[in-house]
């Protein structure tokens, strides 16, 4: 196999030093066998430019953490093969998010704050009985609950999510796959008429235009478009009873 | 420093992990205000990597049926090599079912129960009782007489962290997420809290608490070759020893994960094997029988990591560009389970092998995986040498896994020692009036200012971060691997005190302003060689072998001369920890034979 040499323009911005104006700066690097985003940012923080500002923990694709604009798609860098991409490769960090530095943005705070707009925890009156046993639930069951709960907090959707990027207030897929996650779970006794308060507005599951950008690209492969039809279907009905 | 961005807390919990959070959860129901310092947002901790399960023993399923708490602390402490605190485990395995339970009731989707007969790879025929259905269910993990370990397919660690993080939302538990605790403020007798960096912008602010928790998870990537997440880099563990007075239990004892994938050292969970998969040689053959007929590939890890290695030594390895390695066999389990019950497996192997388990091998070999030591603490989790210090989890030395953890036991002892551990805090904070003395936290603050404007002025030193770095990591996993022998680990010493002599003459190429990742690995370098030459220095020491410790040289466990745990501590000024030992505490089951892992192992 032929080396490539890769150029890649990497979007540079340290709000310390804010006299130098946010630009894209070009580096070059040699292609090795099985490179990821992962090895390449890492070898170029570590040969070229120790400044360079990007985010990895797992880098097993599973925290959710390293998602950025790979050639204008939103993506897991970690994952990523440099094999898949053509010999100009330019990285941005996701929008919708605040810019920590560099490809480094600030997916934190937004999704504690979209858990505590949902109130995405388990709502019930049932004390917690430490000598008993555990309620039942059938396993296809607690296998559904399992897929919606695979969620990683990425903010791919978000990013990939036109109507995210216009507003501001918009919950997107990861936060309307959140509510049919709690949906279907019998633990949670929260009804469907009191989830439609809180996301049954263009803010919630209303406000998706269909683009369907978030299901193409979700690196979990959640059923985006599925859980956002099931979460619609459920508030249309308790908006019709709640007419009634 | 200005005192109006002093941070005041009763409870200070630097990490935010499932310890952390369990413990936070317990001391916020107790009424107390607590800050979470976190490196990441928590639901991007190490802890949601955990793939396999959660030991506890609820004996739902049919191989698991007569399994009981005695049971569990049986296979615990054979585990670990009869290094462990028997006290502990006890307390352990009886909590762990309250805390499986607690977990669904906060809501955990653990796998449940199918009633109804199936056959096992190995052709046994079992029954799953209808009594049973849709109980939570358990697989089989290595080193354990029962099924035992509750999953949630195979991304329980995942499905753990959001639930516990729930109810860490739900409660409004304060979290800083992007800080980094750089010191423990204390005086010799009492800890007041921790300077702590903003990994946003690179300010320092001190945070002041009536009990401070540790819970930092472990230091794999020291190792450089690890499963470990980037972030795990002990930091938690090296501000402990930083205090001089707080003291690292078994350091030497570091675990190897029997099946990281080549070259990417991602980890694939135990569950493949407890499932029924198998390891197979170069010529395709199933080698583990050979060595271990009774356990075969389920033995503990720190056994069937050995018998790999050494089976690789004997010239049965498959040859790879990243040496050699062996082969990972679940293509028998078929597709419907591996892709339901194995399935961030099969993703794993197709995002970073690009291949499907259903029809091809995997690729594996032994990678340094969670340390069984850590901050030494008593059975309350209260760390020694420090008055209102605890720590909790795989920063811990509890000392749970004594030299060797079983699979299964970590998430588990997350949240069974978060809930201990909490209450423990939650009492001692309660007795306590907040006070600390102002001299003291603007010393330690000005103490880390120094150090950050010195590495910014670029005025002395010429050594490179990443390379000193990258030193550290060949010298850890060329000469502190799982196969030890003296002469290795001396020269590992030598070379790890002159890396950390070089350490202090670190010159960043950067400016270092701002949230600059250069300033970052320069602060952290010089308390992960302090880590490296604990564990080195303690392998040197410990001339018998036991769990995961296997000396070459002497490759016996020696109950006379070493059933006691190491104790590392690091004096002001020095360049070698100084060791100590203290007596195991063994409660209930005398020193015997494991049933696995027969040692020496014999030359070719």
């Amino acid at each position: 196999m032929a080396q490539r040499l890769l150029t890649f323009e990497i979007f540079r911005y340290n709000p310390a030093s804010p006299e130098i104006l946010p630009r894209l700066q070009e580096f070059h690097l040699e292609e090795t066998q099985g490179m990821t985003l992962f090895i390449a940012l890492n070898r170029l923080r570590e040969e070229q430019d120790p400044s360079l500002m990007f985010d990895f923990v797992c880098r097993a694709a599973v925290c959710g953490s390293c998602a950025i604009l790979i050639n204008g798609r939103p993506g897991l860098a970690c994952k990523t093969l440099t094999h898949d991409l053509p010999d100009k490769i330019v990285l941005m960090p996701l929008p919708v998010f605040k810019l920590v530095g560099d490809l480094s943005v600030d997916t934190g705070v937004w999704f504690r704050h979209l858990n505590e707009r949902t109130e995405a925890w388990i709502h019930t009156d049932k004390i917690f009985d430490r000598q008993g046993p555990e309620d039942r639930m059938d396993n296809p069951l607690a296998h559904q609950i399992y897929e919606a709960e695979r969620c990683i907090e990425c903010g791919t959707c978000i990013a990939a999510c036109a109507t995210a990027n216009m507003r501001a207030d918009f919950l997107g897929a990861a936060g309307l796959n959140r509510i049919a996650r709690f949906l279907i779970d019998p633990r949670d006794e929260r009804s469907p008429r009191q989830v439609f308060e809180v996301v049954g507005t263009d803010e919630g599951v209303f406000g998706c235009v269909g683009l369907m950008a978030c299901d193409d690209l979700c690196p979990m492969e959640i059923p985006l478009q599925a859980q956002l039809a099931h979460v619609r279907r459920k508030m249309a009905l308790a908006a019709l009873r709640k007419k009634k | 420093m200005k005192w109006t961005e002093a941070h005041l807390t009763d409870v200070l919990v630097i990490g935010a992990g499932l310890a952390g959070e369990r413990v936070a959860i317990e001391a916020a129901s107790h009424g107390h205000q607590v800050t979470i310092l976190s490196l990441v947002p928590p639901r991007r901790s190490h802890s949601t990597a955990a793939q396999g399960g959660m030991q506890a023993s609820l004996g739902n399923v049919a191989m698991g049926y007569g399994d009981n708490p005695d049971v569990h602390f049986a296979d615990t402490v054979k585990g670990s090599d009869w290094g462990c605190d028997q006290e502990v485990a006890r307390l352990f395995v009886e909590m762990a079912p309250i805390a499986v339970r607690q977990l669904s009731h906060w809501g955990v989707p653990w796998s449940r129960v199918v009633p109804g007969k199936r056959m096992l790879p190995d052709g046994t025929e079992v029954e799953e009782l209808p009594e049973k259905a849709g109980l939570i269910a358990q697989r089989q993990f290595g080193g354990t007489a029962r099924w035992r370990t509750c999953f949630a397919a195979d991304g329980t660690g995942h499905v753990l962290q959001y639930a516990m993080d729930s109810v860490v939302v739900k409660l409004g538990v304060t979290v800083h997420d992007r800080t980094e605790a750089l010191s423990l403020i204390h005086d010799g007798e009492t800890c007041y809290g921790a300077v702590a960096l903003s990994l946003r912008d690179g300010s320092l602010r001190p945070y002041l608490a009536k009990a401070t928790v540790i819970a930092t998870g472990g230091y794999g990537r020291i190792y450089g070759v690890s499963t470990n997440a980037v972030i795990n880099e002990g930091t938690g563990m090296a501000i402990a020893l930083d205090t001089g007075v707080v003291p690292l239990g078994n350091m030497e004892a570091v675990q190897f994960h029997p099946t990281g994938i080549v070259p990417a050292h991602i980890l694939v969970t135990e569950g493949c094997r407890g499932d029924g998969g198998y390891l197979l040689d170069k010529d395709l053959h199933r080698f583990m029988p050979e060595y271990e007929p009774v356990k075969k590939e389920i033995a503990s890890r720190d056994v069937v990591s050995r018998w790999m290695v050494h089976h690789i030594r004997r010239g049965f390895g498959v040859d790879s560009p990243y040496g050699p390695h062996l082969w990972l066999d679940i293509r028998h389990l078929g597709r419907e389970h591996i892709w339901t019950n194995l399935r961030e497996v099969a993703t794993i192997c197709k995002n970073f092998l690009g291949i499907d388990p259903v029809d091809s091998l995997i690729p594996v070999t032994p990678t340094q995986h969670y340390s069984m030591g850590g901050v030494r603490t008593n059975k309350d989790g209260a760390a020694y040498g420090l008055q209102g210090l605890f720590a909790a989890g795989e920063a811990a030395c509890w000392d749970l896994h004594g030299f060797n953890r079983l699979g299964g036991n970590s998430l588990a002892e997350t949240v069974v020692a978060g809930m201990v551990v909490g209450g423990k805090v939650a009492d001692f904070a309660r007795q306590q009036s907040m006070s600390f003395p102002f001299g003291l936290v603007t010393e330690a603050v000005r103490a880390q200012q120094e150090r950050l404007d010195h590495l910014r002025r670029r005025a002395h030193g010429s050594e490179d971060v990443y390379q000193l770095r990258r030193r550290m990591e060949e010298t850890l996993s060329d000469n502190v691997g799982i196969f030890r022998t003296g002469e290795r680990l001396q020269e590992a010493v030598a070379i790890l005190q002159d890396l950390h002599q070089r350490a202090g003459q670190i010159r960043l190429r950067s400016s270092g302003l701002g949230p600059n990742p250069e300033l970052f690995a320069a602060l952290r370098l010089p308390g992960m060689l302090k880590l490296a030459l604990c564990i080195s220095q303690g392998a040197l020491q410990r001339t018998e072998s036991r769990g995961s410790h296997y000396r070459e040289d002497f490759p016996r466990r020696d109950d006379d001369n070493w059933l006691k745990r190491t104790l590392a501590y690091w004096p002001q000024g020095a360049d070698l920890p100084k060791l100590e030992y203290e007596p195991v505490n063994i409660t209930e089951l005398p020193p015997g034979d494991r049933g696995y892992g027969g040692m020496p192992i014999a030359g070719d």
